[in-house]
């Protein structure tokens, strides 16, 4: 059952150290607000799983919260690399990074085995890749019906799944809706799922067939407006195409990282000064 | 006198020229997506643009800066999960084109975007796989864009993301591999297709002002040149306009000076 509740409640309650943690979002509605949360609370040796790491990964690794990640494509999209993701990878910086890594025809199907209670998941891929050698984990299987040989890897079971999305009513149902990623999927293969939206409303009025989560599949949801900045939420706000580009210059250096996460995220105590120090345009200009 | 160009607006066009019209097209996003849109708003109306984020039949306005920017969704036919537009579109066989980018590539068009140097230890990180290595299996055929240097066409590959011929020959249909694999990489200084028979890559068009000392000093293999080699045709006025507006609205909706890529 849905219980609504402040974000660090959510996270106290719900993501403990060690524990696999699905944040999922294709670009669209990424959780970060949790994200910093979680980064607030100082949590250590989390199994990170998600298709796209992006800004919101590379923060967690930079912070040093993680000590495996599960992906499939590790950027920033439209910029370039994630500094903080290929220092981990290629220097041990913060902490060494063990790294699982996917296909996302792979991770995705991997979401909906997970979700299906399967073990692993079937499907036509990795052919001549080398991603099959340095990852044991991608494996085969000879269909029984025909003798084809299919690539079988395992499914996704997070403990926790964190998901933003635009509206939960007053019971914890929860409605998203344009790109949908694999949202629907990763709360539905884990064990607890936090969700943060953009509003709480009195009733969904949605129509069918609309992408809702019901408050039974959901643990804690929590109102955190413009959650998921700098990606969009769409119908409500616009990606901060400016701020991806920025993380390019902050996230480069250690020092300029470190200096951006303790201002950014440990010294403030929730979302709202952060924002607000994203809208403080002397502080910014440190930055630019 | 045509109209000055840049080498990249001339890896552009050629490669939106060989979008056909109706065609179904995996888009990758950066240059694959700036073709395949200047494909869409020049000589392909109907081609039909899918990205790996989920929305089907896009027609952005502007060029889009993420695999799912929020323009992609508002102006597709459909929108579907990611597991549905893996599952049902790409693996189900519905994609004619798969267009891909390439951090490095062989002779056989095999595809590198996950590490430089060793897996373990590697000297530079790429970003990895994404939806690449079942696009460039699943589709059709498969077309690949990438600025030619020898730093990105490599004798050997240091590792194998997404195949294009294997070992070259009949390895692919050997393999079980469903789509034909690719039928061009177009670059800032040529096109190239497979051999017929030994399916290795062959110049098969020079763009203009580029010369066969040139492409040989900026691939990193001793590349071979087809017997039908001919000179790519300047891009026409049309497409230039049609690329520069299409390039201009990006920056403009982006806040941003440069491109997309």
């Amino acid at each position: 059952m849905a219980e609504w509740m402040t974000l660090a409640e959510a996270i106290a309650a719900n993501v403990h150290d060690g524990d696999t943690l699905a944040m999922e979002g294709f670009t669209h509605l990424i959780p970060f607000a949790a994200a910093h949360e979680i980064i607030r609370q100082a949590r250590r040796d989390l199994s990170l799983v998600r298709m796209t790491p992006d800004l919101i990964y590379d923060q967690l690794i930079g912070a040093g919260c993680a000590s495996k990640l599960t992906f499939s494509w590790g950027g920033n999209p439209g910029v370039g690399s994630l500094h903080r993701f290929r220092d981990a990878v290629e220097n041990d910086w913060p902490n060494p990074l063990a790294i699982e890594e996917r296909s996302h025809s792979d991770l995705a199907n991997a979401y909906v085995a997970g979700a299906s209670n399967l073990p692993f998941t079937v499907l036509r891929g990795y052919t001549g890749s080398d991603l099959p050698r340095v990852n044991p984990q991608i494996r085969s299987i000879t269909c029984p019906f025909t003798g084809e040989v299919f690539a079988a890897t395992p499914a996704v079971r997070p403990d926790v799944a964190v998901i933003h999305a635009q509206k939960a009513d007053w019971r914890g149902n929860v409605h998203l809706w344009g790109i949908l990623g694999v949202q629907k999927e990763a709360v539905l293969s884990s064990r607890r799922a936090i969700v943060t939206v953009e509003e709480r409303v009195p009733s969904l009025d949605a129509p069918p067939n609309a992408c809702i989560l019901p408050h039974w599949v959901v643990t804690a949801v929590c109102e955190v407006p413009q959650g998921a900045t700098p990606s969009y939420a769409h119908g409500y706000y616009e990606r901060d195409n400016v701020f991806y580009r920025a993380w390019d210059r902050i996230s480069r250096d250690r020092g300029t990282f470190s200096a951006w996460m303790q201002q950014h995220i440990i010294k403030t105590t929730n979302f709202e000064e952060y924002l607000a120090l994203q809208r403080d345009q002397q502080v910014q200009a440190a930055y630019q | 006198m045509s109209e000055p160009y840049t080498s990249e607006e001339m890896m552009t066009v050629s490669a939106a020229r060989m979008l056909q019209n109706g065609a179904v097209c995996f888009v990758g996003i950066g240059l694959p997506s700036t073709a395949a849109n200047l494909a869409r708003l020049t000589h392909a109306p109907d081609a039909v643009l899918v990205y790996e984020s989920g929305p089907i039949g896009a027609k952005p306005s502007v060029l889009p800066l993420s695999i799912g920017d929020g323009n992609l969704a508002e102006t597709a036919d459909t929108v579907v999960s990611t597991p549905e537009i893996f599952r049902y579109w790409l693996q189900g066989g519905r994609i004619d084109v798969g267009f891909l980018g390439a951090a490095q590539l062989d002779r056989f068009a095999n595809i590198n975007t996950t590490v430089v140097g060793p897996y373990r230890k590697p000297k530079v990180r790429l970003p990895g796989a994404g939806g690449a290595p079942e696009i460039s299996s699943s589709a059709k055929e498969v077309l690949i864009i990438v600025k030619q240097s020898k730093r990105t066409f490599v004798e050997k590959l240091d590792f194998i993301t997404s195949v294009g011929f294997l070992s070259g020959g009949n390895s692919r249909e050997v393999n079980g591999l469903s789509g034909r694999g690719p039928s061009a990489v177009i670059t800032d200084l040529c096109i190239l297709r497979p051999d017929p028979v030994t399916r290795e890559l062959n110049v098969t068009s020079m763009h203009p002002g580029v010369d066969r000392e040139r492409i040989a000093a900026n691939t990193g293999w001793k590349v071979c040149f087809a017997d039908t080699c001919e000179g790519t045709a300047s891009p026409t006025g049309t497409e230039l306009d049609t690329l520069r507006d299409l390039k201009a609205r990006t920056a403009a909706a982006h806040g941003m000076l440069g491109d997309a890529e």
